[in-house]
């Protein structure tokens, strides 16, 4: 079968700093794929250059068997995302960031409408499709950003974060929208988290970055038979991890210092 | 086409609703029409120039479009701050259609307050010597906007936080505004500030609006038109080429 997502040898270089270290992962279709690493692993790096936000130094990668250098407007159309920042406009109404997004994404105008509603009400935020943006709770904002990400039938969803900042309520009620969607939908679901008690729930797959290299790659039960029989993903991360985090913290000036020029660098070329 | 429609839309939406500053956006012009424009009065009539009032609507008009165009590229700025901008960035939507559809919105606010103006400048005194010409002063009126947005939607795009956009904006706003012929007739100025404001394209379109509403005329509208037409056409490639290469 066909993944649905494949990368191959891809590399984001910052000036002389490797973010993304030659990595290589593939997902398959209807899978649930946890994307796992500490802060400045590669993790963001490498949804924004799988989500077209981001040109690789090099590499291969393809989504719903599309080029995502060559073939940008059939890989956006692909994917939906909910950014690990908020990406609303604030000063317009629920309805209306659904509706400029139902545009952009072209979506008959006779769907609309419905397509719009059917979403709202199920993020039960259609009561308050009228009101702004500015004064929605955080959760309020995360529920209607899946909504919007869900309008153009994404055969994959990218979360980054999707529960950071979210009360345990709205992150279990996140959860399951999400699992029910792939159950229902089939749809492929790529998520970042800190949160690893999640990621042991929902995912199906995980893959561990860290400094830019994925280190470790499997199940959950995988991952810990792979760690000496750890006894739950957190002990096996930071088998996995935690010495190189803890030297990271020692290092994080010089290393965040030396990134920060080089993306300074790199911007103002 | 629904595309820029719809962004066009965002644009006014996010203007009109910004309640008490869409009215705190007219004071400064206002007060400059009006203390200028009444107070230099008669210095203006001894002089034999004719009414200052007169004189100074074109060139306020300008000030209007110019200020409002030239800040528009902080929504640049906001956007990439707040986070719409990689929404609009992820989407199959060319980045040209994104540019065009927001600019637009700009550009029409811009006209809309540079109207509301001239409406105003109506009810205090200012006469057009032929109101045929008002549509043809309107249609320099765009093209300064659009020339003033393609610009500052570039400075937007290169700059990261706002801090750094203002600098650049007041570094160019006061100077193309005061070193033109917006406030004073170039006739009788030093040659080297004569230079400066032969240079300066904000001169072209106050000239051109001046030409239009009272029928005086420095450069000769031909000439107004080529310049702001070429300094459009810079100012737009400029915008949408640093738009296009926009990183989120």
């Amino acid at each position: 079968m066909q993944p649905v997502i494949s990368v191959k040898k891809l590399c984001k270089k910052f000036g002389d700093f490797v973010a993304v270290n030659e990595i290589d992962f593939e997902v398959q279709k209807g899978e649930i794929f946890a994307f796992l690493g500490p802060n400045g692993a590669g993790k963001s790096t490498t949804i924004k250059m799988l989500t077209t936000l981001m040109q690789p130094t090099s590499g291969e990668l393809h989504l719903a068997g599309f080029d995502v250098t060559k073939e940008q407007d059939s890989v956006r159309k692909s994917f939906g995302i909910v950014f690990q920042d908020p990406s609303l406009d604030d000063e317009l109404t629920a309805y209306e960031n659904m509706m400029i997004h139902a545009t952009m994404y072209a979506i008959p105008h006779h769907e609309r409408n419905l397509k719009i509603e059917e979403l709202l009400k199920l993020v039960d935020l259609w009561e308050r499709r009228m009101g702004r943006i500015k004064t929605f709770s955080g959760g309020m904002r995360r529920r209607l950003e899946i909504a919007r990400a869900l309008l153009h039938h994404p055969q994959i969803m990218f979360l980054d974060e999707p529960t950071l900042g979210l009360d345990v309520q709205t992150r279990n009620l996140l959860w399951n929208y999400v699992k029910e969607l792939n159950r229902l939908k089939g749809m492929t679901i790529f998520f970042t988290t800190h949160y690893l008690g999640e990621a042991e729930d929902v995912a199906q797959r995980i893959a561990i970055i860290d400094h830019g290299k994925i280190v470790a790659m499997g199940t959950v039960e995988e991952l810990k038979a792979k760690t000496g029989g750890t006894r739950d993903l957190e002990e096996a991360y930071l088998m996995l991890t935690g010495k190189e985090v803890r030297d990271e913290i020692l290092d994080t000036e010089g290393v965040n210092k030396e990134r920060n020029r080089s993306i300074i660098k790199a911007k103002t070329r | 086409m629904d595309v820029i429609y719809i962004l066009w839309l965002r644009q006014c939406r996010r203007f009109f609703r910004s309640g008490i500053r869409v009215l705190l956006g007219f004071m400064q012009p206002l007060v400059y029409m009006l203390a200028l424009g009444y107070g230099l009065n008669a210095v203006f009539v001894n002089s034999g120039n004719g009414s200052y009032l007169q004189f100074i609507v074109p060139g306020i008009m300008v000030q209007v479009i110019l200020f409002t165009s030239m800040f528009w590229g902080a929504n640049v700025v906001w956007d990439r701050q707040f986070g719409f901008l990689k929404e609009m960035l992820v989407s199959p939507v060319s980045r040209l259609r994104i540019i065009l559809g927001n600019a637009l919105g700009g550009v029409t606010v811009s006209l809309f307050q540079g109207l509301v103006l001239f409406i105003i400048s109506v009810i205090v005194g200012f006469r057009p010597c032929n109101w045929a010409l008002v549509p043809v002063a309107i249609l320099f009126m765009s093209m300064l906007s659009m020339a003033i947005v393609g610009f500052s939607a570039g400075v937007g795009a290169m700059v990261d936080e706002m801090g750094g956009f203002v600098a650049v904006n007041n570094f160019l706003v006061i100077p193309l505004f005061f070193l033109s012929s917006s406030l004073f007739p170039l006739d009788h100025v030093p040659p080297a500030m004569k230079v400066i404001a032969e240079f300066n394209p904000i001169s072209y379109a106050v000239d051109a609006i001046r030409t239009c509403l009272i029928n005086k005329t420095h450069f000769g509208l031909l000439k107004d038109f080529l310049v702001l037409a070429f300094t459009m056409v810079i100012t737009i490639c400029f915008g949408t080429y640093r738009f296009m290469k926009i990183q989120a």
